[in-house]
């Protein structure tokens, strides 16, 4: 298949002839009876590991497999952030590199995933919060990635809408993250997918993967809905399934898998330029290219694979987000979804600094 | 979700405080060594479907409950009280 | 004036001036303002989202996607209300959206001619060059462009509330079904709960010329209403949408209180939330006519059948006066025969269907189809193509039809969000080509009427009455004799048609997202083609509306494409709430002080006459500082009060810190289990520092153990960590060891204490009681009962802040009176009070720990309390507090800091390097956890968590602050500042 560059020169041409012309921008290839690697899970990890694999080292007889459509998983339905703001070991280095690949992503995908480097703005209530958003902050700096510590009149210059002085945990100020942001999240999926499709890479939907072939502790390849492939290695990228695929080898994870809820709302004009989130309430906010407030806060706190969750959580969230900016009241939830965590047991014990 | 706490009656999930998988009331003997007791801390079965776990009534008589519940569909399957249950394993 | 001269359902005595756009306008209570613009001829109401194209109204309900109106002005206005439910008040005042300068000239319609290069998902491949551009020009464009209404900007201060409700049945809606499965239940008894979103009952019974038993349906509509409201077991909801289905039977509802009311009274909320737990739903909902898609069928004046029989019936108002049709079933002729009936001409009923019979009364072109439309701001012209051969009509034949409003029906889609919100699918009907809730999609939910397909209003009562019965038969309700009115046969006959083809021009699927037939054969061609890629591809569905007029339609083209069936081809996933809610409902109660419950200490009506500072501890206020005549920063304050205990004394209040009682013979071995330290061996009258573990070998809070009995025990927490040391006892003694034979209690409410520390404490205590204390009978880390008059309090020898110490506890009735002695006797000694940042300062200078540094991820050993983990008795976290990773030596503990360098400061979340070492992340040597300025000392003093931090006492090591720009050097110390052999404390 002709590769296809998109350009502002192809959308132009071909809006002058009836948008015709444009290709698929994946094959349904018929699965091959083996491959080097085979990927579970087209969401947007199997897929960037498809294309890193093929893209760097020139992997390319690769599978993802995929049981639904690509890019459905919590790839596309999250709150779309992107950002470098962790301190501890091992996740901080992770998404440091992480936004560092955002950064060069578009150009490189040659598709726009509209990357918004917005400013990503961590509120801290007390001294003690103040404290561990410097430690935080000061780790970001360490390893290169920028930070700013806001006093609480710095705060107000840049987001007056938050209410300072009457709410519950009044506002002392906050860790700024310029370089967090927001992205279109199906399209980084797609962007990844389109771009290990073009490497050779298949990816197969509606595949969903049974079992694997074990044989002398060594993985032979798995069995599908579309029957046996075989694969000199197997990657699992199936968060809110980890526990089961994992089972089906044989192995027990530390893992939980916790329900997540999001919001959005209708389409406003533009209101809140940052994302922002309040560590005291469990709510974080961004508005997104469309105008919706795109919104969220803690797990609802007990296991789930339903992909939904209840109304303490949804009014605690909404209750949170009327505390810190009032002026959000009028506009009106449109929808709320639930996507699966797989929550390591460590997380699980983790708590908030606090007095 | 509702849950019907076996000493006050149906009530809201509210109430509750969620802890996590029942085999939390299966803490290893002290000599049992560490591999038991990471294995009683971390490793989950994490399963689709019925999930028997243990819920607190925080809000309300204070009794921890041992429930059974459809983690994919959220059907609550059976609450009993947490100590009755022990006991009965004793 | 379109108003009809006589008819419906409007109270003509009662004229309602609004404006619109500036314009003032006139309509009668019972309009809404979508009628009472129509009545005045006001076709053009909105801009579209992508394109601003001219809209009109489209429909008569919440489905609305193009009439979105702002309604009041200024820091009060709402933006994105549909014109179509609001009702108009006195002096309303409405302005149009997403336009710019005026609803008639918008620039931004130029969009609509840059619309071939706009096309689905064209943002996707262009913008990426020069890299800057996307976020300088390319975004900031695109999203001034996009959202609809506007916030006002100021804080929403309308008021909100919410509410618990119960009942033994929840109907949704009350049309036809829903009202005549409440008569039924209501008569049997049951505790019934209805609920509709309009502001009057009756759902199409309002709408239509129907008959029940032989007379107009308004009155059986009339009788039944006034019987169930009659009823005390029945409670009616109007204004009240259900918005989502959650687990175990609980409903979200929004019910609009005052959204109608210019003037409302100040109690009045504006909505309520209400939680509805039902123990069993009919699901009531009705369902929703779909349009038709064909080459510009989006402009004003082009409406929905169903609508427009509810303008001309319900609000008496003719939508034009020259109607065209436009149906693919037989909702088309009964509008048509509605509109004659009213006066209204009928100029054509265009039939997709070619087999159906003709209707004499009007031009019924059968197997007929409108390719075309004209008329910018309003229609004008259609054009229409007989596809068929009928009736001196030769196949393929246009022809061109004078028109200002063409009705549109493509049939009805059975509203069933509420049962797909647990996950389940709903199921396809081919006679009906629609999808119906699933049987059992929700546990207890039965639906009736539409929503389950029987489309007819005689099908819907039977249905009605059906859904009461199986209801009573499982909740054991006795069931009345009572039959469903008779109706007049309707037939709902329908061909599935969706769109015409080949039209030129676009045929818009999504009024709200702008989506055309086109974008989905975009979609198709990107190979977008499962139902989800489509939608994410398109935005269809995405808009205000969720898809309700758009979903049915693009997957039908989608199907069409691929060649597979509507079924096959699937729904994307019905996602709570079925209209939107605001954010002022949901989240009701959480602005300002409300969002939280505020807890108050004994002391609290002192310290504000004192004009103490006070700062949040959890839900606790407590005071930070007492600031005295000539101190303008707290830290003259701070410092006062600090040196206050170190020369005398001072008091502070501790009755935050959690209190738990515990009694039983086997508390000691309890204690045992759930603190690192040998609790059981502490004597009666004696007091033990100690450390509570996590099963995973972290340190989970710390506090004091008081032996009290042989069986009783008084336990300290930290104020933040109370509910959850109560929460890990109930579960140790529950959970883990039910055989132990111990209760215990929080009483942190039940007791005032407060701490009295400084060289003169003795000497406050003992003018305080009525005997004198001494160190024979409080000696340090002693505790009992002593007297004050009749009333027995607790006395604790302990300290947090390095000095001689005691902590009194009073029930907490007698906190005030306790407060206002302490207060003199302090005073009469030269003290006072301290607050919460002197009691830093002291702990700190004795090295004490707090959460600051027991942040969830240090062990006992890190902090330096690795002693504490007796070594003779198994305790939880014992076992994994001895792993490899957390007894090496390589793990951050605890020391103190002292200034070495010329900067004397020291900086909380600062970090620590090597003398030398680049100031990055490889080189990181710890952290200031907590930090102070020292009056004892004279300088600053912190603690801080250093890589093997206990071995290096003495070293000199470099504080980095990236963010404040302060770099200094400092002394690594022991974090014990003052007293390390404990004089002062033990006196």
């Amino acid at each position: 298949m002709e590769k296809m560059r998109y350009s502002g020169f192809q959308v132009l041409l071909n809006g002058l002839t009836g948008n015709k012309g444009w290709r698929p921008m994946w094959r349904d290839p018929t699965p091959k009876s083996e491959y080097d690697v085979v990927i579970i899970g087209g969401g947007g990890h199997g897929l960037a590991t498809a294309y890193y694999l093929a893209r760097k080292y020139a992997i390319t007889n690769v599978a993802v497999l995929e049981r639904g459509y690509l890019g459905g998983g919590n790839v596309g339905r999250n709150t779309t952030i992107v950002r470098a703001n962790y301190m501890l070991e091992g996740s901080s280095q992770f998404y440091s590199h992480s936004l560092k690949l955002w950064e060069g992503l578009e150009r490189e995908l040659n598709y726009n995933t509209m990357l918004s480097q917005r400013g990503c703005l961590m509120l801290g209530h007390s001294d003690g919060q103040m404290d561990a958003l410097a430690r935080r902050g000061n780790m970001m700096r360490m390893q290169g990635d920028d930070a700013e510590l806001w006093g609480r009149d710095e705060t107000r210059r840049h987001v007056p809408y938050l209410d300072f002085d009457n709410a519950r945990f009044p506002i002392k100020g906050g860790l700024m993250h310029w370089r967090g942001g927001t992205a279109r999240h199906d399209a980084v999926a797609w962007g990844y997918a389109r771009g290990a499709d073009r490497r050779g890479v298949d990816l197969i939907q509606n595949c969903e993967v049974t079992g694997f072939r074990i044989e002398r502790g060594r993985v032979l390849g798995v069995e599908t809905s579309r029957g046996f492939i075989g694969a000199g290695k197997v990657g699992v990228s199936v968060a809110g399934r980890s526990s089961q695929v994992a089972a089906m080898a044989g192995l027990r994870l530390p893992i939980e898998s916790h329900v997540l809820q999001a919001f959005v709302t209708e389409g406003l004009k533009p209101v809140i330029d940052n994302v922002i989130s309040f560590g005291m309430g469990h709510f974080y906010i961004s508005q997104s290219d469309k105008g919706g407030l795109v919104f969220g806060g803690d797990l609802d706190g007990y296991n789930s694979y339903a992909q939904r969750g209840n109304l303490p959580m949804a009014e605690h969230v909404a209750e949170a987000g009327m505390a810190l900016m009032p002026m959000i009241g009028k506009a009106r939830v449109l929808r709320s979804w639930g996507g699966i965590m797989d929550m390591s047991m460590g997380l699980a014990h983790y708590r908030q600094n606090r007095h | 979700m509702r849950l019907k706490c076996p000493l006050c009656g149906d009530r809201d999930a509210r109430e509750f405080h969620y802890r996590g998988a029942a085999k939390l009331m299966e803490r290893p003997e002290a000599g049992a060594g560490e591999a038991a007791f990471y294995d009683y801390v971390y490793l989950r079965e994490n399963p689709v479907g019925a999930n028997s776990e243990l819920w607190f009534h925080e809000l309300g008589c204070r009794a921890w409950l041992c429930v059974s519940r459809d983690v994919s569909s959220h059907e609550i399957l059976s609450v009993e009280l947490a100590d009755a249950v022990k006991r009965g394993q004793a | 004036m379109s108003r009809l001269a006589k008819g419906g359902l409007i109270a003509r005595d009662r004229p309602v001036r609004f404006r619109f756009d500036g314009r003032e306008l006139t309509g009668f209570e019972g309009d809404t303002l979508a009628s009472a613009l129509l009545a005045h001829d006001v076709r053009l109401v909105g801009r579209s989202f992508k394109y601003h194209r001219p809209r009109g109204i489209l429909c008569a309900g919440s489905e609305e996607p193009n009439a979105l109106v702002k309604i009041g002005e200024g820091g009060a206005s709402t933006p994105n209300i549909r014109a179509t439910t609001q009702e108009i008040y006195q002096g309303l005042i409405a302005h149009s959206q997403n336009r710019f300068p005026s609803l008639r000239f918008d620039l931004m319609a130029v969009n609509d001619l840059m619309a071939p290069f706009f096309s689905a998902g064209f943002y996707y491949k262009t913008f990426m060059w020069p890299a800057a551009f996307w976020e300088r020009f390319y975004e900031p464009m695109i999203r001034r462009a996009a959202g609809l209404g506007a916030l006002s900007g100021a804080p929403d201060l309308a008021r909100y509330d919410k509410g618990f409700a119960y009942c033994d049945l929840l109907i949704i809606g009350a049309g036809p079904a829903g009202l005549m499965a409440a008569l039924a239940a209501g008569r049997a008894g049951l505790d019934v709960l209805v609920a509709d979103e309009d502001f009057e009952a009756g759902g199409r019974l309002n709408s239509e010329t129907l008959e029940l038993d032989g007379a107009p349906a308004r009155d059986w509509l009339t009788t039944t209403l006034a019987e169930l409201s009659s009823m005390e077991n029945v409670r009616l909801m109007t204004r009240t949408t259900v918005t989502g289905a959650y687990d175990g039977g609980i409903y979200g509802a929004v019910e609009r209180v005052s959204h109608h009311l210019g003037d409302a009274p100040d109690a009045v909320p504006l909505e309520v939330f209400w939680r509805i737990t039902a123990r069993r739903v009919i699901l009531a909902s009705g369902a929703i006519e779909r349009p038709i898609a064909f080459a510009d069928n989006d402009r004003p004046g082009i409406m929905m059948a169903s609508a427009v029989r509810s303008y001309v019936n319900r609000f008496a108002v003719a939508p034009g006066r020259d109607v065209s049709i436009f149906t693919n079933n037989d909702e088309g002729l009964r509008t048509a025969r509605d509109l004659v009936a009213a006066g209204i001409g009928v100029v054509a009923v265009i039939d997709t269907r070619a087999d159906v019979a003709a209707d004499d009364e009007f031009l019924h072109l059968r197997g007929a189809e409108v390719i075309a439309t004209k008329g910018r701001l309003g229609l004008r012209e259609i054009t229409v193509r007989a596809s068929e051969q009928t009736r001196g009509q030769t196949r393929g034949q246009i022809q061109r039809i004078k028109t200002d409003c063409l009705v549109v029906s493509g049939g009805w889609n059975p509203s069933v969000h509420l049962s797909c919100h647990l996950g389940a699918r709903p199921v396809w009907r081919e006679d009906i080509a629609a999808f119906i809730a699933a049987r059992g999609a929700v546990p207890g939910m039965v639906v009736a009427g539409a929503a389950c397909g029987e489309m007819s209003a005689g099908a819907a009562l039977g249905s009605g009455l059906a859904a009461a019965k199986t209801v009573m038969a499982a909740l054991g309700g006795k069931v009345a004799r009572l039959r469903a009115p008779k109706a007049g046969e309707e037939g709902v006959k329908i061909s599935a048609f969706w769109h015409v083809r080949g039209g030129k021009g676009r045929a818009w699927l999504d009024f709200s997202n702008d989506v055309t037939v086109k974008d989905v054969a975009l979609a198709h061609r990107e190979n977008f083609r499962s139902v989800e890629h489509m939608k994410r591809y398109t935005t269809l569905g995405m808009a205000p509306d969720q898809g309700k007029l758009a979903n049915m339609g693009a997957l039908a083209v989608m199907a069409d494409l691929t060649g597979r069936s509507v079924p096959e081809t699937g729904t994307t996933t019905f996602r709570p709430p079925y209209t939107p809610v605001s954010m002022g409902v949901l989240g009701a109660h959480g602005r300002g002080v409300d969002f939280a419950p505020v807890r108050r200490v004994p002391s609290h009506e002192l310290a504000r006459e004192l004009g103490a500072e006070m700062v949040e501890a959890g839900l606790w206020m407590r005071p930070a500082w007492y600031p005295r005549a000539g101190e303008s920063h707290w830290r003259q304050s701070c410092d006062r009060e600090a040196l206050m205990v170190r020369q005398r004394v001072g008091i502070s209040d501790v009755t935050s810190l959690g209190k738990i009682d515990v009694q039983g013979p086997d508390a000691a071995v309890f204690l045992d289990r759930v603190y690192a330290n040998m609790i059981s061996t502490l004597k009666v009258g004696r007091v033990r520092y100690a450390v509570m573990l996590r099963e995973d070998g972290m340190v989970l809070d710390d506090g004091t153990v008081a032996r009290f009995g042989a069986r009783h025990f008084v336990v300290t927490t930290t104020t933040a960590a109370a509910g959850e040391v109560l929460r890990h006892l109930d579960f140790c003694a529950q959970v883990l060891w039910p055989d132990l034979d111990v209760m215990f209690t929080s009483v942190t409410e039940q007791w005032a204490q407060f701490a009295v520390a400084g060289p003169k404490s003795r000497e406050l205590m003992s003018a305080l009681c009525d005997a004198e204390i001494t160190d024979e009978a409080f000696a340090f880390m002693g505790c009992g009962e002593v007297r004050l008059g009749s009333l027995v309090a607790r006395l604790f020898r302990i300290s947090f802040s390095g000095e001689r110490a005691y902590e009194i506890a009073v029930p907490a009735e007698y906190g005030d009176g306790l407060v206002r002695l302490l207060d003199q006797e302090a005073a009469r000694l030269g003290g006072g009070w301290y607050g919460m940042e002197a009691l830093n300062v002291l702990r700190l200078e004795k090295g004490y720990v707090t959460h600051a540094e027991l942040d969830g991820r240090v062990t006992a050993d890190d902090v330096g309390l690795g002693a504490m983990v007796s070594a003779k008795k198994d305790c939880v976290g014992k076992v994994m507090s001895q792993r490899e990773g957390l007894v090496c030596a390589e793990r951050l503990q605890l020391v103190g800091l002292k200034p070495a360098g010329a900067s004397k400061q020291l900086l909380g979340g600062a970090h620590l390097f090597n003398l030398g070492d680049e100031p990055v992340r490889q080189n990181d040597q710890g952290h200031i956890t907590s930090q102070c300025f020292s009056p004892h000392l004279g300088h600053p003093i912190a603690q801080a968590m250093v890589l093997r931090g206990r071995s290096r006492i003495g070293e000199t090591v470099r504080m980095v602050d990236h963010l404040r720009e302060v770099q200094t050097l400092c002394e690594i110390c022991s974090p014990v500042f003052i007293d390390p052999d404990g004089g002062r404390l033990r006196g």
